[in-house]
């Protein structure tokens, strides 16, 4: 992956404190992992930003070998990669994802 | 297209000691599976599913694996 698209998912993932790589927009979810993600997220009332990698090849591809996951989605909480829609759902149901993001975003 | 059995053996072989259940949805290419090993001890759950994946690599980049929800566990 050249430097230039690693550059430019680098500048999307801090551009946000918790940045979602999806496939779909937040109102449009073009599938039903996106869209997993996404309702979490609104279900506990966290502020997020997405990136439709639809829109974009290059960054749908060099997403999964920036953080060398191959699926999307891919949420990122203050830089760090977090996990997936299966990720998202085990710590939503252990309580775990309220409590991580809470504390990272007082940080 | 990947077969249940094909996907069960491509874990097994790069996960020692591990259990697998392979469950299909909406298609052979939607796969629900499930991974239990003593490999994962330890592990977080990113990098308990990045094993998984690495398993998989070819088939998910092929899209022969359209979808897959993933669930690891170890052994209790």
């Amino acid at each position: 992956m050249d430097n230039q698209i690693k550059d430019k998912i680098q500048k999307l993932i801090d551009s946000s404190p918790v940045m979602v790589f999806m496939k779909g927009t937040k109102l449009m979810p073009q599938c039903g992992f996106s869209n997993n993600v996404v309702q979490i997220l609104n279900s506990l009332g966290i502020e997020f930003s997405t990136y439709d990698v639809l829109s974009d090849f290059e960054i749908r591809e060099g997403i999964k070998q920036y953080s060398n996951w191959p699926t999307i989605p891919q949420v990122y909480l203050k830089g760090e990669f977090l996990g997936g829609s299966d990720i998202l759902i085990e710590m939503y149901n252990s309580g775990e994802l309220k409590e991580k993001i809470e504390i990272e975003l007082a940080s | 297209m990947v077969t249940k059995s094909e996907v069960i053996k491509l874990i097994t072989n790069n996960i020692p000691n591990s259990e697998v259940l392979v469950e299909t949805f909406n298609g052979n290419d939607h796969l629900q599976v499930t991974v239990i090993s003593s490999e994962f001890n330890g592990l977080s759950l990113v990098k308990q599913h990045q094993l998984v994946y690495s398993a998989l690599k070819a088939e998910l980049a092929s899209e022969a694996i359209h979808a897959l929800a993933l669930k690891t566990q170890t052994p209790n």
